[in-house]
Parts: C-alpha cells; sequence; structure tokens
C-alpha cells in the first residue's frame, strides 16, 4: 500500500514538473521518462509536452527514442487539429447564406484563435455556441447536410434536449468527428445561471469574419464552468492545462484579473473561477496576483467540502501508476460524476436519472459484450 | 543478451516482477505476465531475440493476467492490458500468445507515427525490400513465410515500416501468424520450416506461428531502400500473372493499405511518393506458391 502511494506520487511529481516547467526534465533519469510518456500519453498531453519542449530548445538534451515519441504524438494533435479545421470549414459551407452566428468553444476556439492551450492539444471534438432561439434550424441545416445524430436511445434525446446545455451530439459520416451544439455553458437546470445573451453580444469576430469566439473573460469562465461543473473529468489535467495558459496569456493585460472577477460576480460564476486558480496554482504552480485569489475568496465551498474537493480533485487529475493502480481514482472520479449530475439537477430527478442510466449500461453491456474489440489483424 | 540464454527461472521472474524488456526492431518491449504457458511460447518464439538490460525506455508496456474469482477455475481466461489499459475482450487462457501478438500489433499501429506505417509485408534480397501490401485474406502472409524460406530476409509480414529521413523500410521481425488452410500449404512447401503449435478457434480461424529466421533477428537493425511494390492476390485455380502497373496506380492502391497513411497528411503523400517513386510496381495473381517466388525471385536478380 505504502511503495503503491510512493509510486504515484512520484508519477504525480514527475508529469505536474515537466508540465509546469518542461526544462525540469533534463535531469530525468531514464527510468522517470519512461513513466513520463506513459502518463503524458494517458492524460492526452504528450504532444502538449512534445511542443513545449521543441519551443524551448530542449529536444537535443532529451534522449533520442522519447523524441521519437513526440513525433508520433504531434502527428496525431496535428491530424485531429486538421480535422477539426475541415470540419468547421463543411459547417461554415453548410451555413452560407443563413445567418446563424458561429461562436467556437474550447480547442476549436483555441485554434482558430491562436491561443496558447493550442499547443499540441488533442482534440477530440468541436463544440460550437449557437443562440437557443437558432437551434432548430441549425440542426436542421446541418442534418439537411449529411450529418447525423450520434445517440440514439430515445431517453437520451429527451435528456439533453430537455435537461442540457447542447443538442444531442451531430457528426458527418465521411468524417465520424463529433460536434457538439451548445445554447449556453451550463445545464438549464443547474443551479448556475449565466445569462447566454451576454455571451453572444460580447463575443468577439476572428479573422475570418463568420467565426467569433468568447471575449477572454467568458472564455475562462467557460473553461472553469466545464471543468468544474460538467463532471466527467477524463480529460481533467488538459483541461486544467487550459486554463493555466489561458490565465498566464490574459493575465499579460492590465484590466483582464479584474474583469474576470466582475464578470464571474455578476453571471453567479464566483465557484468555479475560484476552483480554476486554486487547482492551477496547486497543481501547475500557476502564477496568480493574491490580490485575485482574496477576491474570489467568497466563492469558496465550506471548510469542509473544500477539503474533500482538494481531494478528489487531487485524485481525479492525476493518473495512477498505470502499473500500480489503486482504483482511489476511479473512485473520486465516480464520487465527481454523482456531484457534477446534483449540481445539475434536482435530488428526485437526479436519482430517477442515475437509476435509468445504470439501466440502461447494463443492457448496454449485454447487448455489446463480443463486441468489444476482439483483436485486430 | 538474448532471450535463449536467461534462465528459464530468472525469465519467469522477470516477467512476474518488473518485466522482461524485449527488443524486436526499433522497438523496446516491457512484458509482464503470470500466464503459465505464455512463458514457454515466448521463450520458444523469441529465444534469440535480443533483450534490453535494464534500465531503459520502453516503447510498449504488455501486460497479460488472468481474471479474478470463478473464471479461473471454470474455462480460464487471458487479459491483455496495454499500458494498463484494457483494449481487447479476454481471450480462452490457452490463447495467451496470439493475444499477445495481436495485441502488440495493435499498439504499435496505433501509436508508432513516426513511421509511415503500411500495411505490408516486407522482405529484403540483394540489398532492397519487396513490399507486398495488402489487407487480411490475400494471402500476403502465406507469400511472405514462403519467400522466407526461399532466402529473402524477413522485414515483417504485417508492417511496412517506412522511417521519414531517408525513406528506408526499417526491420520489424516478429513470428509470422498462418492461418487456416496457409499452416498446410507451408508445411508442405517447406517441410523444415519451424512451425508452432496450432491454436484452434481464435477470431481469424486456427492459428499456427511461424518461427523468425535467426538471420533476420540479428540484422534487425539494417535497414534497406524499397525496390519492388507488389500486389499480390491469391485467386484458386488462377495461371500465374506478374504485370507492372503505372505509378499514380500504385500510389493509389498503397495509400489504401496504410495504417497511417491519413493521418501523416503532407508528409504521408510526400513519403508515400517517394517510394512509390523509387519503387517498380506490379500486381501479382496466383495460385501456385512456388510458380509465384520464382517470378518475384526473378525481379530480384533482374
Amino acid at each position: 500500500m505504502r511503495a503503491d502511494r510512493d509510486n504515484g506520487k512520484h508519477g504525480a511529481n514527475i508529469l505536474l514538473g515537466a508540465l509546469g516547467d518542461p526544462a525540469r526534465t533534463i535531469s530525468f533519469g531514464v527510468e522517470d521518462w519512461d513513466l513520463l510518456l506513459r502518463l503524458a500519453r494517458a492524460t492526452r498531453l504528450l504532444g502538449r509536452l512534445a511542443v513545449c519542449m521543441e519551443e524551448q530548445g530542449l529536444l537535443e538534451q532529451v534522449p533520442p527514442r522519447v523524441v521519437e515519441h513526440f513525433s508520433a504524438a504531434r502527428v496525431l494533435v496535428d491530424h485531429r487539429q486538421r480535422m477539426a479545421r475541415w470540419e468547421i470549414n463543411r459547417i461554415l459551407a453548410a451555413l452560407e447564406g443563413s445567418d446563424v452566428p458561429l461562436v467556437l468553444l474550447k480547442g476549436g476556439a483555441y485554434i482558430f484563435a491562436e491561443l496558447p492551450p493550442s499547443r499540441g492539444r488533442l482534440l477530440s471534438d468541436v463544440d460550437l455556441l449557437v443562440p437557443r432561439e437558432l437551434l432548430d434550424s441549425f440542426e436542421q441545416i446541418l442534418l439537411g447536410h449529411g450529418w447525423e445524430s450520434v445517440k440514439l436511445e430515445e431517453y437520451d434525446q429527451r435528456y439533453y434536449r430537455t435537461w442540457m446545455h447542447e443538442l444531442p451530439p451531430l457528426s458527418h459520416p465521411e468524417r465520424g468527428l463529433e460536434v457538439d451544439i451548445h445554447h449556453t455553458i451550463s445545464p438549464l437546470t443547474s443551479r448556475l445561471n449565466p445569462d447566454p445573451e451576454k455571451l453572444f453580444r460580447d463575443s468577439v469576430s476572428l479573422a475570418d469574419r463568420r467565426l467569433r469566439v468568447l471575449q477572454p473573460v467568458d472564455m475562462v469562465l467557460h473553461s472553469a464552468v466545464h471543468l468544474f461543473h460538467d463532471g466527467e473529468f477524463i480529460n481533467g489535467l488538459r483541461d486544467l492545462v487550459d486554463l493555466a495558459d489561458l490565465f498566464q496569456h490574459f493575465g499579460e493585460h492590465a484590466d483582464f484579473w479584474e474583469k474576470l472577477v466582475g464578470r464571474a460576480r455578476s453571471q453567479g460564476l464566483l465557484r468555479p473561477l475560484f476552483y480554476a486558480l486554486r487547482y492551477t496554482n496547486r497543481l501547475l504552480a500557476a502564477e496568480l496576483p493574491d490580490a485575485v485569489m482574496a477576491a474570489t475568496g467568497d466563492g469558496a465551498p465550506s471548510g469542509p467540502v473544500l477539503r474533500l474537493m482538494d481531494n478528489l480533485i487531487e485524485a481525479v487529475m492525476i493518473p495512477e501508476h498505470p502499473d500500480f493502480p489503486r482504483r482511489r481514482r476511479a473512485l473520486a472520479q465516480w464520487l465527481l460524476y454523482v456531484r457534477s449530475h446534483w449540481l445539475r439537477m434536482p435530488p428526485g430527478m437526479l436519482l430517477q436519472h442515475l437509476a435509468r442510466k445504470q439501466i440502461m449500461r447494463w443492457k448496454h453491456s449485454k447487448a455489446t459484450a463480443g463486441t468489444l474489440v476482439q483483436g485486430s489483424r | 543478451m538474448k532471450l535463449a540464454e536467461l534462465p528459464k527461472e530468472a525469465l519467469t521472474r522477470g516477467l512476474e516482477g518488473m518485466g522482461i524488456l524485449l527488443q524486436t526492431g526499433p522497438f523496446t518491449v516491457r512484458i509482464h505476465s503470470r500466464v503459465e504457458g505464455f512463458t514457454q511460447q515466448l521463450r520458444r518464439f523469441y529465444a534469440n531475440f535480443p533483450v534490453v538490460p535494464e534500465p531503459a525506455i520502453a516503447d510498449f508496456h504488455v501486460r497479460l493476467t488472468m481474471p479474478g474469482g470463478i473464471r479461473r477455475r471454470w474455462r480460464p481466461q487471458v487479459l491483455l492490458l496495454l499500458d494498463g489499459q484494457e483494449v481487447f475482450l479476454p481471450y480462452p487462457l490457452s490463447h495467451a500468445f496470439p493475444l499477445f501478438e495481436w495485441g502488440l500489433n495493435w499498439n504499435i499501429a496505433m501509436q508508432a507515427h513516426q513511421y509511415l506505417m503500411l500495411h505490408s509485408a516486407a522482405v529484403e534480397r540483394s540489398g532492397r525490400v519487396l513490399l507486398l501490401p495488402a489487407w487480411s485474406g490475400s494471402g500476403k502472409s502465406t507469400l511472405c513465410a514462403a519467400l522466407v524460406n526461399r532466402g529473402w530476409r524477413l522485414f515483417s509480414d504485417e508492417f511496412g515500416l517506412v522511417r521519414a529521413d531517408d525513406g528506408h523500410l526499417v526491420p520489424l521481425p516478429r513470428p509470422m501468424p498462418l492461418k487456416n488452410h496457409s499452416i498446410d500449404v507451408i508445411r508442405d512447401f517447406a517441410p523444415d520450416a519451424e512451425l508452432g503449435p496450432s491454436f484452434h478457434g481464435t477470431r481469424k480461424g486456427t492459428v499456427a506461428h511461424l518461427g523468425t529466421p535467426a538471420a533476420s533477428v540479428e540484422q534487425s537493425d539494417v535497414t534497406a531502400p524499397p525496390g519492388w511494390l507488389v500486389f499480390p492476390r491469391y485467386q484458386p485455380r488462377a495461371s500465374l500473372r506478374l504485370e507492372p502497373i503505372s505509378k499514380p496506380q500504385a500510389f493509389i492502391k498503397l495509400a489504401n493499405n496504410s495504417f497511417n497513411y491519413q493521418l501523416l497528411g503532407l508528409r504521408g503523400f510526400r513519403e508515400a511518393s517517394r517510394l512509390v517513386g523509387n519503387c517498380d510496381c506490379y500486381v501479382l495473381s496466383y495460385s501456385n506458391l512456388d510458380e509465384a517466388i520464382i517470378a518475384l525471385g526473378r525481379l530480384a536478380e533482374s
């Protein structure tokens, strides 16, 4: 038990150390590198690490075998980013003649706005924000151009449409990339209730005038809401790295921090902002102004809840040693999943939903047992 | 040190403890196993492969375990973990070795994008590589096994690894899995060939592995430029036809027989073009293995 815990700690130090300051890897031994490659790949941050190492001119001091892994990881990153660009290109083509404003969120926004989190970022889908009143016509346009709904279970369809802040994902069968269409940034039933009108009103257009992104403070707040209130944490550390990048990048503008806190307060998003600041600072050593930390203090939860969150977030962000899994991460992930639903819906509805999902999972696992990858060639 | 030189107890201890670091072509694989029976298969098929001294960076981490509970006694199973992740459904315990081979192939195909990876057999003669790109069922493995038994050096029966800087093919010698009818075909063709036990009832039917020639393993780090691109097709009762095809035709066929051509984007296009440009390109249809081998041998001599 003790040894397993130490293995886990060592892994965390190596991964977080390398992400925070890539130059630290120069002192890494062969075994450290072996573990770092595995952990970075598991957290989808290998491409990111590769880009940062190259930017800092460190590649020549790295074992040649590691450089091979870096170039392989970058191939994957470049491919996914190319796919996302092409998907957005196809969406714009489908929208020609209509006047649906298209706001890019997350990965797509970072790439098109050329922001630091796009460096080596391994995208898995395209996220868009569309005004609620245009949602139906937008969906119809895409369906008319060959996109198809990914989730077909009737309950899932209804769940998305009634309770969520996004449509059931769409994807085009020729390309397979998932397109998530949001109309606001937190679930409709959630206790958080930011005003989407303000998000659209203050969004900024890109060089390609047909595309928009959220203004910097909203981009940060959305990233924080998504990470701390959406509840899956599958790419938790990657999303936290995004936030640290955004803080560093936008933080150079004098009025950013003041605007950020003000916006969080007026949109009722002080809690997620508090978490974003706290955990980028604690886990990634992000340098944040003391005044901002103090100003968001009233976004903090009560003492016991905060201590619990500290434990859960740390457990869920840091991958376990692949050879010595302790199930701690899986447990934390499950608790945070339940929490995100707790935040999203009233208790009665939550119980009903979780029960239905569990039944569907059982049915699903029976139906698909045997179709999970059965070996390749 | 070669795997065969490792005492049996040391091998078992290694597999059950911190793992054995095996070198195959450019890749270092860390193998963990507590599965009885697998150790003997590994020893048999990888006897002359090098064991890498610790510490080293492994490119792949493969672990074989047995799921616990009742399944240990009742129809025992084996589970493969790739870097701690469960990717495949469990197999019957007796299929541990083919599972390991498939799992490692899958892992390479999903990860080694520093190479253009062709889905192709690759064999070398007089310093140039013959590539036989084809999807399963076209007789590629059988042809490859036959060529290797007639003096060609095995690079791989599955992967054409194209190195980015000079376009050379990189050897990745491994045991060659023969399926169903091919097993008897090769037994007839090369009665001395070292064929392992038959694994019945796998997803691909019966599989038996053909050992890797020692010379191929010893020259694992000797790369070679491509020379011939031949798209094979086994057709029952067909008479032998080896016909040149145009480079654009060959290019399209090659792109369709690659694991990561699309993923590599522009680089994939450039590397595939260079390769096609440097090769004589043919389609081959055959039913008689001897005839096919003679025809391909003539290519190498001309």
